[in-house]
């Protein structure tokens, strides 16, 4: 194509210098952007879905406390009355009620933040392709969702434990240790899978049918001493490797009843619960470098 | 180190250096894990594809900067390119708040009631939520929503819907705005609302980068802008420049390959006695050079050559000009000037010329002549079948079918008694 060019800028403009304009930027990315608008979009958009969730329906919050409920009445009914798992067993199964909500509200919340996590970038593809912003700001967003139900719920099993005759004590201070290794542990799956979907969509079911596992193979319906007294130690110590049976048994240790043993012990070795830290670790490591290397292709491939 | 604050007032606030963005797409979509264990062994062939090509352009601080191209020039990938939503090669530098509307009303949420809503788009555009939160009432005021503002998004009509996010997107003050097509919103009386805030922000010295294939809105706004044409820059510079060119790229285009398409088709298009043929149709400018696009108020003439076969006594030529809705639009004859054309004999070539300003709107133009015995014209002799046309290139078009000549003029009338008082 032969362009006349006006006399003074050129078909194509003139010249540009480029000196002195500092860096380029980068594109988007898991993190690009300023952290505070990082923090307030991660924050906002699991502001509304909660809002979406308790004022959409009557019952609000009461809907978010039933599933969890029943599910811990269902249970308690039957391995209490029915197949006599716990209570009348021996003392360390004097908790079990309080134990088994307990475990069942972070389990809860466990489920809750990766499954939703699953679809949650595909599902906003409206807002990964029109603005820009730290595409982490998404699966995050999952997760402190599950968070605030989350501190719902563990009033309902503090006052739970009090009614049980859980007295307050200094081994409380572990809990938000405790908690937090569960939002890095789910944080880092949450990160993992949601990245994947965006290419694999079976990982929404492998995801659904891998949580099921998880949740047999952590200490909820079973307590951990009955779970330690049929398995040989190799085993055992495997069972052990789980985040979650960790997380579970040293919540129980620290918040219900400082008479069952604390994770640490019940592997065996303090340092050994190095392993279970490191996985989660791992796993939040994987689930970083995964979304960070899909983040600035997302856009274009959803 | 020079003087930095003089030299940092001449730097570009966008720009953009060799900026290159290709699409993978495979052939076809392995979504599923299924798929690929399947099949471990059977590679993915992909298809790239080049939507944006070595582009480079530097936009000033204050500047109005328009980004034009036809559907699918990559107009609005490079606006993503900029915005950091799609990563590029090359290089790109934005110095400044940006703010970006791909479209309006980004993260709206049909459950939630307007001020929800508003937060929310405000925080996706870049506002803190306090700022969002203040802004809530401007918004609305612009929106000329106060009554519906604790109605839930779903109950909003889609002329409601849009509005408020347009207030929404206005009100966002970045010093770097990147609009994508948002001026064909709302009704005539907000639309013009939108015309003012526009040229508010341009006086207000934002910059602002704008793609459009509105030429208008492109003349209308900008300072300069860049033409695409399949992911590459054609021209970057004057806006009535870019705005002649994209309706060359849209129009010239069919033009030229319109007569191939009918020479195939065979020649029996002509209707007539055949006692003499149109040849050849063609547009040319004062210098007599031939045109396919005729720029609005220059002064062109229309051609025909014509090849008799017979001897012929005064024929008349006239010549219909017909635009895209097949309405005549010009219509000319030799007849009126002079109804004795003279004698042709056998064998002779004629060209019979009509010139005249050019003040059709801009679009695409068939010429119709239609060579006949001396009379009324029925008697048709030959006639050409649009196998040529021309496109009107315009700047600053208002809309008329024609563009005439036209004085205005504004005058007061003498108040009577004690009035307003003029400021």
């Amino acid at each position: 194509m032969s362009v006349e060019a006006p006399p003074q800028t050129g078909a194509l403009g003139s010249r540009i210098d480029y000196e002195g304009l500092g860096r380029p930027i980068t594109g988007p990315g898991a993190l690009t952007g300023d952290w505070r608008r990082f923090w307030h979009l991660t924050f906002n958009i699991a502001l509304v879905q909660w809002k979406l969730r308790f004022f959409g329906s009557a019952l609000g919050y009461l809907w978010q406390l039933v599933r969890p409920l029943l599910l811990f009445l269902v249970l308690y009914v039957f391995f209490t009355k029915v197949a006599k798992v716990g209570a009348s067993r021996g003392p360390e199964y004097h908790d079990y009620g309080a134990q088994l909500l307990a475990s069942i509200v972070l389990f809860t919340f466990f489920g809750e933040a990766t499954t939703a996590a699953v679809r949650s970038v595909v599902d906003n593809e409206a807002l990964v392709r029109k603005i820009q912003f730290p595409r982490l700001a998404i699966p995050l967003s999952v997760v402190l969702l599950a968070l605030f139900n989350l501190c719902l719920n563990l009033i309902v099993v503090l006052i739970f434990a009090l009614g049980a005759g859980v007295r307050p004590m200094l081994t409380w201070l572990e809990v938000p240790l405790i908690i937090a290794l569960l939002i890095v542990l789910s944080t880092g799956i949450a990160m993992l899978i949601s990245a994947l979907f965006v290419y694999l969509r079976d990982v929404q079911p492998i995801w659904e049918v891998v949580s099921q596992v998880i949740f047999y193979a952590s200490p909820i319906i079973i307590p951990i001493a009955a779970v330690q007294k049929h398995l040989s130690p190799t085993v055992f110590h495997i069972y052990m490797l789980n985040p979650l049976a960790v997380i579970f048994q040293q919540f129980r240790h620290a918040f219900i009843n400082p008479a069952t043993p604390s994770a640490g012990t019940l592997i065996g070795t303090v340092p050994a619960i190095v392993e279970p830290v490191a996985i989660v670790c791992a796993i939040f490591a994987l689930g970083f470098w995964v979304f960070n290397r899909i983040a600035p292709r997302v856009a274009e491939d959803l | 180190m020079p003087t930095p604050a003089v030299g940092g007032e001449r730097l570009p606030v966008v720009a953009a250096r060799s900026v290159s963005k290709s699409f993978t797409v495979p052939e076809e979509q392995v979504h599923t894990l299924k798929e690929r264990a399947l099949h471990p062994r059977r590679r993915i062939r992909h298809n790239t594809y080049r939507a944006l090509n070595d582009i480079s352009f530097a936009v000033q601080s204050g500047e109005f900067f328009g980004i034009a191209g036809r559907n699918g020039s990559g107009k609005s990938t490079l606006l993503k390119c900029l915005a950091g939503i799609y990563q590029a090669e090359g290089d790109i530098w934005v110095r400044g708040r940006l703010s970006t509307f791909i479209e309006l009303g980004v993260g709206f949420n049909p459950d939630l009631a307007a001020r929800d809503n508003v937060v929310m788009n405000g925080i996706m555009l870049g506002l803190t939520p306090r700022e969002a939160r203040k802004r809530f009432d401007s918004v609305i005021e612009f929106a000329e929503l106060e009554e519906f503002k604790d109605l839930k998004l779903k109950n909003y009509s889609s002329g409601m819907h849009v509005r408020l996010a347009f207030s929404v997107a206005i009100q966002v003050d970045a010093d770097i705005l990147m609009i994508d097509e948002v001026l064909a919103v709302g009704d005539a009386a907000f639309q013009q609302k939108c015309f003012d805030v526009f040229n508010d922000l341009r006086d207000r010295g934002r910059t602002i980068i704008f793609v459009t294939h509105d030429m208008a809105a492109l003349q209308r706004f900008c300072h300069r802008a860049l033409l695409l044409e399949r992911g590459t820059p054609v021209y970057l510079g004057d806006p009535h420049e870019v705005s002649d060119r994209y309706l060359e790229l849209n129009f010239g285009r069919e033009a030229e390959a319109k007569p191939a398409a009918d020479g195939a088709g065979g020649g029996d298009q002509h209707v007539g006695d055949g006692q003499a043929r149109v040849a050849e149709v063609w547009v040319e400018d004062e210098a007599g050079e031939r045109l396919s696009s005729v720029p609005q108020h220059a002064r062109v003439t229309l051609n025909a050559r014509v090849e008799f076969a017979v001897d012929a006594e005064d024929p008349m030529a006239s010549v219909n000009v017909i635009n895209d809705e097949r309405d005549v639009v010009l219509v000319a004859t030799t007849a009126v000037e002079n109804e004795r054309s003279g004698h042709f004999s056998y064998g002779e070539e004629v060209v019979f010329s009509f010139t005249f300003d050019n003040v059709l709107k801009p679009g695409r133009y068939t010429p119709q002549f239609v060579l006949a015995h001396r009379g009324l014209g029925l008697d048709v002799i030959d006639r050409s079948e649009g196998e040529s046309s021309f496109v009107v290139t315009g700047s600053g078009a208002l809309g008329g079918l024609v563009d005439l000549p036209v004085k205005s003029a504004v005058s007061r009338v003498p108040s009577r008694g004690p009035g307003r008082v003029g400021a």
